[in-house]
């Protein structure tokens, strides 16, 4: 399928600060389920290179705002030809997954997650099927309610609520598999859904199976990635994979709005 | 050099001068409210005013010796407080402890640690003492920087920052008559009046300086002429400004670039040559003193701008 | 019990045969004279740095022994080796986790122990440092128990400190007694910032086309080693900078100056991971530069230490530097570990449970010699609430025999008297390994004391390395 992406994000401070810089984690890059036709990110007006591609093969840039700067609009403009592979990613990037058995302060262990991925464990025969059958008990476990929760929150306090957003899923899912000693990652992308536009970015998770790689697992959506998926990065947690990350000198009020718009192509 | 070892520099020596400049208002006020026919609560007013510590006080509150001198010199949180100004200093000079020799951190540090043990009480009993021992610990720290520090562009920073605090601290004394004396068009002056101009010099510790200048004959004219325009004078306007000035192109010339500053203190100068006293008391004192104040916080902004601090 | 200057009882050692001498000529009252102009010294060299007047001892002067710690020269060869073996294979450890993890593939070192200790830092995954060296400065802790037996304590692998004490003391002592080193017979140590600068210099980053700009960045005056910060940078004659004079553009670094932003090429970074950048650290840190970690990555700075080397330093992994001197190096170690129990495994925990009143309990986490029993010298009640601790937060503490230190002859209130002391060498690792001929001893003044640390009455020696 052929995915267009438009995503802007408009930050504003008042005052303007005299010092900001942004790292922008924004670069969808050809993975095995992708490949990326055209793609740019634009910090007011101006287009922004990536400098670095860090740990987890994803790429950063950094933007230092030349004046103090009241409005700062991040624009992220794209085209990627997409393949449903059943969420298989492969071994990417070439890194250790093992690393990903760490916890992070949105996923950490209590009582109550490793309850839940005992039962979902004991419940199944084999690797791939727990990971199936927990995908589907991290959705029957957490009902998607918008608004229920905020990016605070952690794995385990969404489980207690039982409601949550995709990214509290996400958290769920990868906190129960790195339970399991099963490697799990974050990850934030785009997902085209013409019945109900999301408006932001998406969220679920990977885990690591021995022998086909990384495997993309959306609780929310009761499925692995289709074609109608986009990666942009990943990360121990939400804060950890955060697109956008920004820093200020002083006080100064901050407000931000967002809007994603994924669109079917020819 | 680090902007932030220049800055602090700067504005080490500013507090510094500072500190002394409220100890000698402090010392204006108390000669002042001591002349026959003071109503004192007027004159400790009018020093309040000139400290910039008007904030300091409610509006209706008593405003006496004991209660200026509480919060001019001790009160941690008037920000025109001496107290107030030695922290700023020794944190300012805390920062850049190894930009300074031991002599100078020396006795700033002895100097803040007297005055962290000064008490309300002691104020009471001995002000003057206590005035002066203020005085004497800028006058030693000047003294240490002088002898001690190497002549390199660190000195030139602190130069800067003490003749313009010293600029402007001359600017506020002289405004302090100028609250207290309204109108002031007059060129013959009351006993009273005369007094509070005499309290002026005595607040500079200028009175010898000024007789041998002057040969004793105090007029309005002739001690501001002193105070602003004379170029010998340490504390005059005219003085300040042209060490301003030097050390401004001793930095221009170790840096190979002039900036807006250079520009504005050598305007400044030039003026104040050209200038005669009886103009600036035809023109209005006051607005001249405004204007110069303006200049000063001009002069401030344009040296933070060039040095990138 | 080893004496350095009297081994096991047997007379003189020959090392300190003019140290005995000197002792033994000077007589009580003049130590005890050149002890108040050392002191004297101590505080003139010091003030320069002290910031008094805020409580406590205004000088706050760690207590100088007079009477210095000797290292024959052969001695200190098989020190030397020992060290510069550590600290290599600290650094191949390094290099492994943050890449392929051999030393975890082999199943030599617990995957868990690595990948999920807060010490381990994900982001430099896959990152390669310049001359691929994560730890610039090794301060290794070492103590004897015998005339051949040396221990390490512990590594220090980020910033290790009190690099500064080993050169003052020096210097100190030199001053009061220079009739000690009139037959030039003690190695210097003074090259010690020069060297450390030249090490810096040799791992600028790929950005980096001239000479490299070198700084040390410190939290600020309010850290208790501020005073080591600046007079190191002193005597480096590089600039001793904080966050705040940084920032990174163009994915470079550059400090503010007077004359604009200047480039910095390599810094020294006195301050700890979560502070460096609050981009990729802590974000609610008011220290650090926005983008610093980024650009380090791009290699448009390099950080000494690199972030994440606080794993090769954790008190669990501490167990496995052997088993990593023989897997990276193909050696045998030079220094032994003390042996240590790991409160974590079940059965070790209950072998120390039984046995508190024997052992040394740290904290994982802990340093200067806080948080710590020892057991033979604890009451019943201690033990019991340790023992609780423990049992609470079991990967928290790890246990060790209780060591005999050996004993220095120190000036104590009643005469000279054997202290227990440890001792601390800097190593340097740039494009080569440097190591000056000394280090820093720590002595405790307290008679019987096995603790050190100058927060708990520990005090500090000149060390001497005789040269050949």
């Amino acid at each position: 399928m052929r995915l267009s992406i438009r995503h802007e994000t408009v930050y504003r401070y008042d005052p303007p600060p005299s010092q900001l810089t942004l790292r922008v984690r924004l670069f969808a890059v050809d993975n095995a389920m992708q490949r990326v036709e055209a793609w740019s990110v634009r910090v007011n007006g101006a287009e922004i290179a990536p400098m670095l591609t860090n740990s987890f093969g994803d790429r950063e840039a950094l933007w230092r705002a030349p004046e103090a700067t009241g409005q700062v609009e991040v624009a992220v403009e794209g085209r990627v030809e997409t393949e449903d592979r059943a969420g298989m990613l492969g071994r990417w990037p070439p890194h250790r997954p093992a690393v990903f058995l760490r916890y992070s302060p949105l996923t950490g262990p209590d009582s109550g997650i490793a309850g839940f991925a005992q039962t979902v464990a004991e419940a199944s025969d084999g690797l791939l099927p727990m990971l199936h059958n927990l995908n589907e008990a991290v959705a029957d476990a957490v009902e998607y309610r918008p608004g229920a929760t905020d990016s605070s929150v952690t794995a385990a306090e969404a489980l207690e609520r039982g409601a949550g957003v995709c990214q509290d899923h996400a958290h769920l899912f990868a906190a129960a598999c790195r339970f399991l000693e099963i490697p799990a990652r974050y990850v934030v992308g785009y997902l085209h859904d013409p019945d109900t536009p999301l408006g932001d970015t998406h969220a679920w998770a990977e885990a690591w199976v021995r022998g086909l790689g990384w495997v993309g697992f959306d609780p929310t959506h009761r499925q692995s990635p289709t074609d109608a998926y986009v990666r942009l990065g990943s990360g121990l947690d939400a804060f950890d994979a955060a697109p956008i990350r920004g820093h200020i000198h002083g006080e100064s009020s901050e407000s931000l709005a967002a809007d994603v718009a994924v669109g079917m192509e020819q | 050099m680090l902007s932030r070892t220049a800055e602090s520099l700067f504005w080490m020596a500013r507090y510094i001068e500072r500190a002394e400049a409220t100890a000698r208002l402090v010392e204006m006020g108390r000669r002042m409210a001591m002349l026959p026919g003071a109503y004192g609560q007027e004159e400790w007013s009018s020093v309040v005013a000139a400290a910039g510590a008007g904030a300091a006080f409610d509006p209706g509150e008593r405003i006496g010796e004991a209660e200026v001198c509480l919060s001019l010199i001790l009160d941690e949180d008037n920000p025109s407080s001496i107290r107030a100004c030695l922290d700023r200093a020794r944190n300012n000079a805390r920062a850049v402890r190894t930009a300074l020799t031991a002599e100078m951190w020396e006795g700033l540090n002895d100097g803040w640690r007297w005055l962290g043990g000064v008490e309300a009480a002691t104020i009471q009993q001995d002000l003057p003492a206590t005035l002066d021992r203020i005085r004497s610990l800028s006058a030693l720290f000047r003294g240490a920087a002088q002898t001690t520090m190497l002549r390199g562009e660190r000195y030139d920073f602190l130069s800067v920052g003490a003749f313009l605090e010293r600029a402007d601290m001359t600017l506020r004394l002289l405004d302090v008559k100028y609250f207290v004396l309204l109108p002031e068009t007059g060129l013959v002056l009351d006993s009273r009046d005369r007094y509070r101009w005499i309290s002026l010099l005595q607040a500079t510790s200028a009175v010898r300086a000024y007789h041998y200048v002057y040969r004793g004959d105090f007029s309005p004219s002739r001690i501001a002429h002193f105070m602003i325009l004379n170029r010998d004078f340490p504390c005059s306007l005219a003085f300040c400004y042209s060490g301003l000035r030097a050390a401004l192109n001793r930095l221009a010339d170790r840096y190979g670039e002039r900036h807006d500053c250079h520009a504005t203190v050598e305007k400044a100068v030039r003026q104040l040559q050209d200038r005669e006293m009886d103009d600036i008391f035809d023109e209005g004192l006051h607005g001249f003193l405004l204007e110069a104040l303006r200049l000063n916080a001009q002069l401030s902004g344009e040296l933070s701008r060039a040095y990138h601090f | 019990m080893f004496d350095e200057m009297t081994g096991e009882g047997a007379g003189i050692r020959a090392p300190y045969s003019e140290i005995a001498a000197w002792i033994e000529a000077s007589g009580l009252d003049t130590l005890r004279r050149h002890t108040a102009e050392a002191e004297d010294v101590f505080r003139r060299i010091g003030i320069t740095f002290a910031v008094y007047g805020e409580g406590g001892d205004p000088e706050r002067l760690i207590p100088f022994d007079l009477i210095p710690r000797v290292f024959a020269a052969d001695e200190w060869r098989r020190l030397e080796r020992g060290i510069r073996q550590r600290a290599l294979a600290l650094n191949a450890f390094l290099q492994d986790i943050y890449h392929r993890g051999e030393i975890l593939r082999a199943g030599i070192i617990p995957e868990r122990l690595v990948y999920r200790n807060a010490a381990f830092e994900p982001a430099m995954v896959g990152v390669n440092p310049p001359g691929r060296i994560y730890s610039h400065v090794v301060g290794i802790d070492i103590v004897r128990t015998g005339e051949r037996e040396f221990q390490v304590l512990e590594d220090n692998c980020r910033t290790p400190s009190g690099v500064s004490y080993m050169l003052e003391n020096r210097e100190c002592m030199m001053r009061t007694c220079p009739e000690l080193f009139r037959g030039g017979n003690i190695e210097p140590v003074d090259v010690y910032p020069e060297e450390l600068r030249r090490t810096l210099e040799e791992v600028a980053p790929p950005a980096c086309d001239g000479d490299p700009v070198v700084a040390l960045l410190t939290p600020g005056p309010f850290n208790s080693a501020y005073y080591e910060h600046s007079f190191l940078a002193d005597l480096m004659g590089i600039e001793l900078v904080e966050p705040q004079d940084l920032f990174v553009d163009e994915g470079l670094c550059w400090m503010r100056t007077t004359q604009g932003p200047q480039r910095v090429d390599v810094l020294y970074r006195r301050i700890d991971d979560a502070f460096i950048d609050p981009l990729s650290f802590r974000p609610d840190s008011l220290l650090g530069v926005p983008g610093l970690f980024d650009a380090y990555r791009a290699g448009g700075v390099t950080l000494c230490s690199a972030p994440g080397t606080g794993i090769a330093d954790d008190k669990e992994v501490y167990v496995y530097v052997p088993e990593m001197i023989r897997f990276y190096l193909g050696q045998e170690p030079i220094l032994q570990n003390v042996p240590t129990w790991r409160c974590s495994d079940d059965e070790e925990r209950a072998w120390v449970l039984d046995r508190l009143d024997e052992l040394v309990v740290k904290e994982v986490h802990g340093s200067g010699g806080y948080g710590m029993l020892i057991g033979p010298h604890s009451s019943a009640a201690e033990r019991s609430e340790f023992a609780e601790k423990i049992r609470r937060d079991p990967e928290g503490f790890i246990a060790q025999p209780t060591l005999e230190l050996s004993s220095s002859p120190s000036l104590s209130e009643t005469g000279v008297a054997g202290r227990h002391v440890d001792f601390r060498p800097y190593c340097l690792i740039g494009r080569t390994i440097r190591l000056v001929p000394g280090g820093l001893t720590r002595v405790a003044l307290r008679e019987g004391s096995l603790v050190v640390n100058s927060s708990q009455g520990g005090g500090v020696k000149d060390t001497w390395v005789l040269a050949d």
